[in-house]
């Protein structure tokens, strides 16, 4: 049942997800690249420098594209579904529940509690890139790029777009 | 449908197309663009209205991009404006998506173009180490660096040496949060 894959594949990294969009990204990574094995590191970086260089939230274009890549329209449904809906749902129909409580110390923990996990996960997806980089590209270029990249976004604070097209550029030229 | 309901649906679409449109870097950075979008220039809700709204959307999990659209659409004109604000915000840019990657795995083969899909590798491995460095900041921030590193080292190792699912190690600890006495809280992983 690869609708049903495809639910569970999005619904739990959206469902235990703290902090947004960008939080579920390594979660996400976890289900399609290392669980179901539905694209290798590279395709699903590939994905995501054309996620982070389009406008939109990141988790739905993510969930989106998979679904599509791997069940055609109805997948992109799906995962899109698996994606907005639970969190949504949740809100609508728990809102005064969740009004009295969202001071409550137990409520703000959790979100603090989750973010470690989030940022190990996201340190390893940062190390796995890096690796299909050097496999990929070679040691020289990733470092180039990489270097690159860093000082566009950290020091001048290039908008991500420009980044992501200047790689695509040099890749087209250097790489190819 | 009365005319009135037409003409609210159709302020929700465009203004939550122009946030799907001009939203740059994911759900977090688009907040401040739905607030001037939904406080500002509809005055769908007031500063206050917004700001609680949003601490709540916080406290659960998911993308934060589609909550405050899907709450804010049912808000403003019910259930068909909760879809009609959501599918603005994602529709145009997973069509693109699906366009432009579709177009690129076909011409996958060509030299230049494998080289372009090689080329952006480090760069997201930048764009992924800046969000580390930015959890890994706010994860200091509340719980300590001791046990922020604790908890993500003992998250490490059960999820990538012990093979466990992420989702797993999340669930327990947001049991563990929302369950354990609100007293005093030790960061240690329970």
């Amino acid at each position: 049942m690869i609708y049903w894959k495809l639910f569970l594949a999005f619904f739990v990294p959206n469902i235990v997800g703290y902090g947004g969009g960008p939080a579920i990204i390594p979660l996400i990574e976890a289900e399609v690249v290392g669980r179901y094995g539905w694209m290798n590191a590279r395709e699903f970086a590939e994905t995501l420098a054309l996620g982070n260089a389009l406008p939109s939230p990141i988790a739905t274009k993510m969930a989106g594209y998979v679904g599509y890549d791997v069940a055609g329209v109805g997948g992109a449904l799906v995962a899109v579904l698996a994606t907005v809906a639970p969190s949504l749902l949740l809100m609508l129909g728990a809102l005064g529940l969740l009004q009295r409580h969202s001071d409550s110390p137990r409520v703000k923990r959790m979100s603090q509690w989750v973010r470690p996990v989030i940022t190990v996960m996201m340190a390893w997806l940062t190390w796995s890139f890096f690796s299909e980089g050097l496999t990929s590209a070679g040691l020289l270029h990733t470092l180039l790029i990489g270097t690159g990249a860093a000082v566009a976004l950290l020091r001048f604070r290039t908008h991500p777009a420009i980044v992501i097209l200047a790689a695509l550029v040099y890749g087209g030229i250097f790489l190819g | 449908m009365t005319p009135h309901d037409k003409a609210t649906l159709s302020a929700l679409f465009w203004t939550f197309t122009r946030v799907g449109l001009f939203g740059f870097g994911g759900g977090p950075s688009m907040i401040p663009l739905v607030q001037q979008e939904v406080v500002k220039r509809h005055a769908w809700l007031s500063d206050e209205q917004f700001a609680d709204i949003l601490a709540i959307a916080n406290t659960l999990p998911g993308p934060i991009a589609t909550k405050m659209p899907g709450y804010i659409g049912y808000r403003v004109a019910g259930a068909s404006g909760c879809v009609l604000a959501v599918v603005a915000v994602i529709l145009p840019m997973i069509v693109a998506m699906i366009a432009l990657l579709t177009v690129f795995s076909r011409y996958r083969d060509v030299g230049w173009i494998q080289g372009m899909g090689q080329a952006v590798v480090p760069v997201v491995m930048v764009m992924m180490a800046q969000l580390t460095l930015d959890f890994w900041h706010k994860s200091r921030l509340a719980l300590g660096w001791i046990a922020s590193l604790a908890m993500a080292l003992a998250a490490g190792v059960l999820i990538y040496a012990a093979g466990l699912h992420p989702g797993l190690i999340i669930g327990a600890l947001l049991l563990a949060a929302l369950l354990r006495p609100a007293r005093r809280h030790k960061g240690a992983t329970p």
